[in-house]
């Protein structure tokens, strides 16, 4: 069943000469991860945000489970859809458990209690995250990748059943990339959870996502498998630079996806 | 008990403290008993005179319009994200006051009760519009600096009215008006204790009760949207209550500053932010401290009076480095 259905959508920014997205059609399935890639500016946070209905569409449709997204009221399609940011704003000094605990506002709202199931979903989304000893820091003494943790904690404790991640891996080291990347396949293997992710990590998509979306300025520029999409050809002609695309085994899971290795300016695989 | 609870016990003790301190204190020192049977009605009529006929309205207009004024600076950190931000500085107050002096200026007070409120509501609303405006038309986001110059330059601008639209007036409204910038409680009455009541007090209770949706602001639009709040639709509340609060509050004693940025922050080293304690802990903080402040005003150089906004800015700046020293990261 498709989750989201863009059907020819396009947005425009107020007051900007081009738009940001053109003529998009696209079905997100259940129970699977899936990834949008694209060079910087191709689109990829605007197509996110309209997606989730934080943008209105200039021209088009999009559907979430069935019904146009701006018929869902605000907490109710955040008890299905959650959110993982790139960044925060950081003015006031608060503690990790604090932030977790705002993932259950869509089930308690503006004056309900925290009852013992929402103790339980932030414990659990406190412990699938890893952040359980870090409950009563300060998020701002905090490095980037737990930070960033604690954000997906927070997604985790609304419950959903789609978890929406912008460039989720951006600012974060080999070791926090793999984790983040890992916790999204065990929730679509093992908790049936449905993963879009926006990310510049060409290989670790074609790995852990089982499609794939490569915008360009705006427009679909190829979709499907990442063996449809990750070619030599394709990355080489979108981001403009020469690549080889092999196809390595034994790497895990994922185990024979294409991986892009980027070549010198030249064509060569070395500067040697 | 929460230590948020034992916290909120205490500043209930120090906001009752504040009312009798500002009772006793004054041009003509009154014991605390004699005080409390004042209130009472009982004791010597001269006393009962002074303590409830004088007293009594000026320390529950300051304990109102402290309440008010905190709050307000509390929310529009949380909305604005910036620890900065406060009704003073971002020029909210000041275009209050020319809403307010416009209406006096004009006659309109007299016709009906409700036209100084109403007045100073439209100024605050004017101001925050223009603020938000030139800083959106400057700048991407909510930037700080351009923030912040923008509220200094509206403010400056509305001052400069209020001279302008006094300059023709009477000497009476002049002074009056002058009032409006500098802020004092001197004006104060039991009608203006009222007004102010009829009208703060709902709104600090609607305010109180957005606390966990501004709990969620606190962290960006973005995030906020996606966790389930109705960004726009809370936005407009949060900015039409506040709006309300520094309009009713500016008509009520002038623009008095520092009150919205010195006692949120005071209060989020020593207890953190969410809102949930943090929006009532500033009523009763800062109504104790306006009191105080006030007590200081009219007593250190009685028989004259220092406007109440020098002794805030005074006051509070020293206090707020204090603690800014004292709790380095406190949540």
């Amino acid at each position: 069943m498709s989750l989201f259905e863009l059907r020819n959508v396009s947005y425009r920014y107020p007051g900007a000469g081009q738009s940001a997205l053109e003529g998009i059609t696209l079905d997100v399935e259940a129970g699977s991860v899936f990834a949008m890639l694209g060079p910087n500016g191709s689109g990829k946070s605007t197509l996110l945000r309209v997606l989730l209905g934080e943008l209105e569409t200039s021209d088009g449709s999009v559907t979430f489970s069935g019904r146009p997204s701006d018929s869902w009221g605000r907490r109710e399609i955040a008890m299905e859809v959650a959110f993982v940011p790139q960044a925060e704003p950081m003015a006031f000094p608060m503690n990790v458990r604090s932030l977790v605990e705002m993932g259950r506002y869509p089930h308690i709202g503006v004056l309900g209690r925290m009852g013992p199931e929402d103790r339980a979903a932030v414990d659990g989304a406190m412990e699938r995250a890893g952040i359980m000893d870090l409950g009563g820091r300060s998020i701002r003494n905090l490095s980037g990748g737990e930070r960033q943790r604690v954000r997906i904690a927070r997604a985790l404790a609304q419950e959903p059943k789609i978890l929406v991640l912008d460039e989720p891996t951006a600012a974060l080291d080999l070791h926090f990339e793999m984790e983040t990347f890992e916790l999204m396949r065990e929730l679509t293997e093992e908790h049936s959870f449905t993963v879009v992710v926006a990310t510049h990590n060409l290989n670790l998509a074609a790995r852990y996502a089982s499609r794939l979306l490569l915008l360009s300025k705006g427009h679909i520029e190829a979709l499907g498998s990442p063996d449809d999409v990750i070619t030599a050809d394709t990355i080489g002609r979108v981001y403009r630079w020469p690549v080889l695309v092999t196809a390595p085994e034994g790497l895990g899971p994922g185990a024979g996806a294409p991986q892009v290795v980027p070549l010198s300016h030249d064509g060569s695989t070395s500067s040697g | 008990m929460t230590r948020h609870a034992v916290l909120l016990v205490g500043l209930v003790a120090a906001f009752a403290v504040s009312l009798v301190v500002g009772l006793a204190v004054g041009a003509v020192g009154i014991p605390i008993g004699e005080v409390l049977e004042a209130l009472t009605g009982s004791g010597d009529p001269r006393t009962r005179t002074i303590v409830v006929g004088l007293r009594l309205p000026r320390v529950l207009l300051a304990a109102e319009v402290g309440a008010g004024l905190a709050i307000s600076g509390a929310v529009f950190q949380a909305l604005l994200r910036n620890p900065l931000a406060e009704p003073y500085v971002l020029g909210v107050s000041s275009g209050a006051a020319v809403g307010a002096v416009t209406a006096i200026v004009f006659g309109m007070t007299t016709t009906s009760m409700f036209a100084l409120p109403i007045a100073a509501f439209s100024g605050a609303v004017v101001a925050i519009t223009l603020v938000l405006g030139m800083a959106a038309a400057a700048g991407r986001g909510l930037d700080t600096h351009v923030l912040l110059l923008a509220g200094v330059v509206i403010g400056a601008f509305f001052n400069a009215i209020i001279l302008l639209l006094v300059n023709f007036a009477d000497l009476e409204t002049f002074r009056a008006a002058m009032l409006w910038i500098m802020g004092s409680f001197s004006g104060a009455t039991s009608e203006s204790v009222t007004t102010v009541a009829v009208w703060v007090l709902p709104a600090l209770l609607a305010l109180t009760l957005l606390a966990r949706p501004l709990n969620l602001m606190s962290v960006g639009e973005q995030s906020a949207f996606h966790l389930g709040v109705d960004v726009g639709k809370l936005k407009l509340m949060l900015y039409v209550g506040t709006s309300l609060v520094v309009g009713v509050c500016v008509a009520g004693s002038g623009a008095i500053g520092f009150v919205g940025l010195v006692v949120p922050h005071a209060l989020r080293l020593v207890g953190g932010s969410d809102h949930r304690w943090l929006l009532p802990a500033c009523a009763l903080t800062g109504g104790a401290f306006l009191v105080l402040a006030d007590t200081i005003a009219r007593t250190v150089v009685a028989p004259a009076e220092l406007p109440v906004g020098v002794v805030t800015a005074l006051a509070g700046v020293p206090v707020f480095l204090w603690l800014l020293i004292r709790y380095q990261e406190g949540t």
